[in-house]
């Protein structure tokens, strides 16, 4: 069956002829039709899907196609799509049909991917279990009873279950890893400026970055080839040329140096994730590179700067939501403030705005030292960690999650417990640093483990060669949960 | 560190989050809890360190001063919750 394939396998049977774009796409769509137990997607968008297969079918017969024409894949509902609903997982935004489209939707669309459908999300992209949706939680396709991840928790359950070949994702602090380790998928985190940020509704603009969920490495490769790359409309995105990610998956890891940080395999680490994390390190070990212990001493405080910076970040984004220009608006306003105040009451949800609180507190007067400030100068203290193990090693690698998939509600009620999801991935975003999660093993209980492998600044190329280079020896990435196969 | 209910009632009006009554117990709660997380951040000696606002230091790309983008004036006004001749209406503001 074709949702059993890869998109590089698809991408072969699409230019052989076995398949023809519209008749993947159709594929595709009934299997997201059909789905009643994830709560995977917010939006599809069948017409238009039809219509953009015709054509990538047109460019097939005539030999026009590039290699991604004709695949199907689905956006996270933060990147803009020109017509289609783009509501970030809020009510806020229920209503909001985007003018225009994201920079990653543009590029791919161009490419002729075709676009199944918008994907369910933690709102705003403020969680780690896709709870925080306005439209409910997303379930684990490993286990329903437990969450997906999040914040692209969609995205990850769609992938895992084969409803789309692949998805595109966001991390401000671990929103693409996380939710990838958790249902067995490769998710790659690209570092800050690679991906134009430009009609991705802005979480933490210092922090946000876009990247692929895939089922494999190589896969992740040729999406981000695609979706990476200077845009003049974002003015963070790096003006450089790059090597195609593509073009060295399989240079051969000899003389690789791996770093284990010993802080990322402490007890806090559940036994079956540390045990599958070092059995991959061994396995990377036997394809020819070699372990060295590093430390990054400032990771202990990475959690509590995140929760200072990405919160300032957001309460200052989020202020544009005001009930006038566009997306949800009171019943009945009394004056101007009244709308303001009920506006966002009743359009932001419970995560999203403890975030606005916390973050306007942080940044208020007489507390700025205390809180921006002083994270502002850890933040330079976990980046500088980094340089230092870099000099030691090539990647560093460790477990992507502390613990497998946990129930849906488990964490809802203290939020902390929550946001001590993200202690291995938040600190990757401080720096501004590439990461990738790989699949490299399952729980006793039979969740998926996942693998987090850091790399020096704009070196996602090599992340993805080691990732490539371990699938090529492993098939943790080929596993379908029974109830999808 | 521990948030009073006063200062949650502060912390929505600068936010402009309408709060109810039974929220505020429930904020001043949660947020203090947020904020004993945070104080972890005071274990960390920060003398002399240079704060870091951005992952890359390079100073931002100037452009040109041309016109880059048409008029999309009816496309932008057309999603918003209420408008007319091409103005946002809002709850009258001068009396």
């Amino acid at each position: 069956m074709p949702h059993n394939h890869t998109l590089l396998e698809l991408s072969k049977k699409l230019r052989s002829r076995d398949i023809s774009a519209l008749e993947l796409c159709t594929h595709f769509l009934d299997r997201i039709e059909g789905d009643t137990k994830l709560n995977a997607f917010i939006t599809s968008d069948t017409e238009r899907a039809l219509q953009q297969a015709r054509v990538a079918d047109d460019a097939l017969n005539s030999g026009s196609a590039s290699p991604l024409t004709g695949l199907p894949i689905a956006h996270k509902d933060i990147f803009c799509t020109k017509g289609l609903k783009t509501s970030c997982g809020s009510r806020m935004l229920d209503n909001f049909i985007s003018p225009y489209d994201a920079t990653v939707v543009e590029r791919l669309a161009k490419e002729g991917v075709i676009t199944l459908g918008k994907t369910n999300m933690d709102e705003f992209a403020m969680g780690s279990s896709n709870e925080t949706s306005w439209y409910g939680p997303v379930a684990n396709p490993w286990d329903t009873s437990r969450v997906a991840g999040g914040s692209s928790g969609g995205s990850a359950a769609a992938v895992a279950a084969r409803l789309v070949p692949a998805a595109t994702g966001t991390d401000t602090g671990g929103s693409i890893r996380q939710p990838a380790a958790l249902c067995g998928l490769t998710g790659l985190k690209p570092s800050y400026g690679r991906v134009s940020r430009y009609g991705i509704v802005a979480f933490a603009s210092s922090l946000d970055q876009a990247g692929p969920i895939a089922q494999t490495a190589a896969d992740a490769a040729l999406l981000f080839d695609a979706m990476a790359g200077f845009d003049p409309r974002d003015s963070t995105s790096l003006d450089k040329k790059f090597e195609a990610a593509s073009s060295s998956l399989e240079k051969p890891l000899k003389g690789l140096k791996i770093g284990l940080p010993n802080e990322f395999f402490d007890s806090g680490v559940d036994s079956d994730v540390g045990a599958a994390v070092q059995a991959a390190v061994a396995r990377l070990c036997e394809l020819g590179a070699s372990a060295v212990n590093i430390a990054l001493p400032n990771s202990a405080a990475a959690i509590p700067c995140y929760y200072v910076i990405a919160p300032a970040e957001a309460s200052s984004n989020l202020a544009r939501f005001d009930g006038v220009r566009y997306g949800y608006r009171t019943n009945d306003p009394v004056d101007l403030t009244d709308l303001y105040e009920r506006s966002r009451a009743e359009g932001f949800g419970a995560e999203v705005k403890r975030r606005i609180m916390i973050g306007t507190y942080a940044l208020s007067s007489g507390y700025y030292d205390a809180y921006y400030l002083k994270a502002q100068k850890i933040r330079r203290l976990i980046a500088t960690d980094f340089d230092r193990a870099f000099a030691q090693c090539d990647v560093i690698a460790g477990p992507t999650t502390p613990t497998t998939a946990f129930k849906i509600g488990e964490k809802m009620d203290n939020p902390v417990s929550m946001y001590l999801n993200d202690i291995f991935t938040s600190s990757v975003n401080l720096a501004g640093l590439p990461a990738l999660s790989i699949p490299v093993g399952f729980s006793g209980s039979g969740l998926p483990i996942g693998m987090q492998l850091i790399g020096p600044y704009l070196d996602e190329a090599k992340l993805l060669n080691v990732g490539h280079c371990y699938q090529q020896t492993t098939d943790w990435h080929r596993h379908v949960p029974g109830e999808f196969a | 560190m521990s948030i009073s209910n006063q200062d949650v009632h502060h912390i929505a009006r600068l936010a402009r989050l309408g709060i109810s009554d039974e929220e505020v117990e429930i904020y001043a709660d949660n947020l203090s809890r947020i904020l004993d997380l945070v104080a972890q951040m005071n274990d960390v000696d920060t003398d002399g360190i240079e704060p870091m606002a951005h992952p890359s230091d390079v100073s931002l790309r100037l452009r040109d001063d041309t016109v880059s983008e048409t008029d999309h004036r009816d496309e932008f006004m057309g999603i918003a919750p209420a408008s007319e001749n091409g103005l946002y209406l809002v709850p009258k503001v001068i009396e």
